[in-house]
């Protein structure tokens, strides 16, 4: 199989009052198709200067990125991006939102066939009641739902991800965790996630990409999770694996981030040697 | 025994203002100011006006809600005009750097422009347009560009603070241009337009006195005008009062409709 998404290259460069400085640079990466994978780092690392740049929101300033084939140039709809802060347009209501995306990519159906799209991944996120509420309406969580919805109604071929969960308390935050986990495998689509809690990285992914501090970031480790699905989170905890998967993520993000450079090339392995357990 | 009193504050406390003006009033009537009215006689001969709203006995003596109306009339086209052409104007500046140097600087400086300046630039400006009412129309060009400017600047800030996070919404899914202006940014933009569309109308309200007074066109400024140069002072109060109350309902019903798009 080869690659759903290659990164190649990837530089950064950010004006700052210093002259331009450099963000992240030498970022290669292959993504199999339907695989999940977080990225974690230290604050302010590049994390999300990385998935701006696959959304196409950011100018690259070197390398490339190809998504199933093709080259990516600037944003598109067949990239989901779920932000931090769900970015929902305030005087639309829920369905609105969704819709308003539906109507861009499926503008072939029929609307009768539109609104069933949204009606059917709103209800699939919990929120078939609150369908017609604005964001104003609707507490962060339901937010973060529809944004999730939003970004899986478009069948994209490829989801991305910031910190999507970070604004939630730790009990809605498991419940978004499992509503986006059935969600990717009912849809076997790519994802990349980008998060700083260890737990929430092991308990979703097949790999951790573990990014060095910037500036001039770039990976540093890249961890396989070999957990079986589906994961229950009770059996996880007791699960070996996990825990030495755990112990290492830790530890490269207290000692080995720092260090300044990157991991060698080896420690990167091909998407053509993961298993991809879906 | 205090605490209830305090319920009452909201329309006491005005009334003791109220009544604190009035007898300043009063007293000014009786020593140094000689030529004012007092209260009592104000009333007197303004109650023609005030009980008879809608009278009409000739073209500069109508009831005080005729007069309100008329002015209120040339000032609703002319604040229309504001806002069809500073809103576009507004969206441009917020939206193009360039455009902003280019005009950016014109407009801070015909921004502090009296009305009573260009009125009489209308007046020229118009002269040799054949079949128009030419006072209405320096009115209207009066009113019109004093008071738009609040809508371009608020419309302009409005523009400039949508959150990127909205406009990355439009670009993700390749919404046109026109989608994007009509379901992203116009939205987005509504709360500072309104707040502009507010101080336009107080402003255009304003205009309304000067620009009556400078062309004898029948409202309640022209009506003031009037009754000054024919040195009948009692009515001029009257309509100060009036154009204030008048002002102050404006931006109450403007403030309501704000409130509702700051919500939404
Ligand atoms: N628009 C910008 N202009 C200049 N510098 C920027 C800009 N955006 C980000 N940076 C810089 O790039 C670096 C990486 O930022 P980024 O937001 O990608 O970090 P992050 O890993 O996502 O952090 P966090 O975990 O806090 O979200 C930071 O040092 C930041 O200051
Ligand atoms: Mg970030």
């Amino acid at each position: 199989m080869s690659a759903h998404l290659e990164l190649f290259n990837l530089k950064k460069v950010y004006a700052s009052a210093r002259g331009p400085q450099t963000i992240v640079q030498d970022f290669n990466l292959k993504i199999a198709k339907g695989e999940f994978v977080t990225i974690i780092g230290h604050s302010g690392c590049g994390k999300s200067t990385v998935l701006m740049m696959i959304a196409g929101l950011t100018e690259i300033r070197d390398g490339g990125i190809i998504l199933a084939g093709r080259e990516l140039s600037g944003p598109g709809p067949d990239r989901g991006i779920v932000f931090q802060s769900p970015s929902l347009l305030p005087w639309m209501t829920a369905r609105e939102n969704v819709m308003l995306g539906i109507n861009q990519v499926f503008f072939t159906a029929t609307r009768l066939e539109r609104e069933q799209i949204a009606e059917y991944y709103l209800t699939v996120v919990g929120l078939a009641d609150f369908m017609d509420k604005r964001p104003a309406e609707l507490s962060q969580g339901m937010r973060q739902r529809v944004g999730i919805a939003r970004a899986f109604a478009l069948k994209p071929k490829m989801l991305l991800l910031d910190e999507p969960f970070g604004m939630l308390d730790s009990l809605t935050r498991y419940e978004l965790q499992q509503v986006l986990i059935n969600l990717w495998r009912r849809n076997q689509i790519t994802t990349v996630m980008v998060t700083h809690d260890v737990d929430e990285a092991l308990y979703l992914s097949d790999r951790v990409v573990c990014m060095t501090d910037g500036p001039e970031a770039g990976i540093g480790e890249i961890l396989e999770v070999k957990l079986p699905r589906p994961r229950d989170r009770k059996t996880l905890m007791e699960h070996p694996e996990y825990h030495r998967l755990r112990a290492t993520l830790i530890e490269f993000l207290e000692v080995r981030a720092h260090q300044r450079k990157p991991m060698p090339a080896h420690q990167t392995a091909p998407a053509e040697s993961i298993p991809v357990s879906a | 025994m205090k605490n209830q009193w305090h319920r009452f504050d909201f329309i006491l406390l005005p009334v003791l203002g109220g009544i604190f003006i009035l007898l300043l009033w009063h007293i000014s009537s009786h020593t140094w100011s000689g030529d004012l009215p007092d209260p009592a006689k104000t009333w007197h001969e303004s109650k023609p006006y005030v009980l008879d709203p809608w009278g009409k006995r000739g073209e500069l003596d109508q009831g005080i809600l005729r007069f309100t109306l008329l002015s209120l009339g040339l000032v609703a086209k002319g604040y229309a005009i504001a806002l069809i052409l500073g809103t576009p104007i507004g969206f441009c500046l917020g939206l193009s750097p360039t455009f902003t140097k280019i005009f950016d600087p014109i407009i801070q400086i015909l921004r502090p422009v009296s009305p009573l300046a260009w009125l009489p630039l209308g007046m020229v400006l118009f002269a040799k347009i054949k079949g128009i009412n030419i006072t209405e129309i320096a009115a209207l060009f009066t009113i019109a560009l004093c008071s738009m400017w609040p809508t371009v600047l608020n419309t302009a800030v409005g523009v400039r603070a949508i959150p990127t996070d909205y406009l990355n919404v439009a670009r993700v899914l390749k919404l046109s241009r026109w989608k994007t202006l009509t379901r992203v940014m116009i939205p987005a933009t509504l709360p500072y337009m309104f707040t502009g569309f507010r101080l336009s109308l107080g402003i255009a309200w304003l205009v309304i006195v000067a620009a009556e007074m400078l062309t004898g066109r029948p409202g309640v400024g022209g009506f003031l005008w009037q009754q000054y140069n024919a040195l009948v002072y009692e009515q001029i109060i009257l309509c100060i009062l009036t154009i204030g109350g008048t002002g102050f309902i404006l931006d109450r019903l403007m403030s309501v409709i704000e409130r509702r798009f700051k919500t939404a």
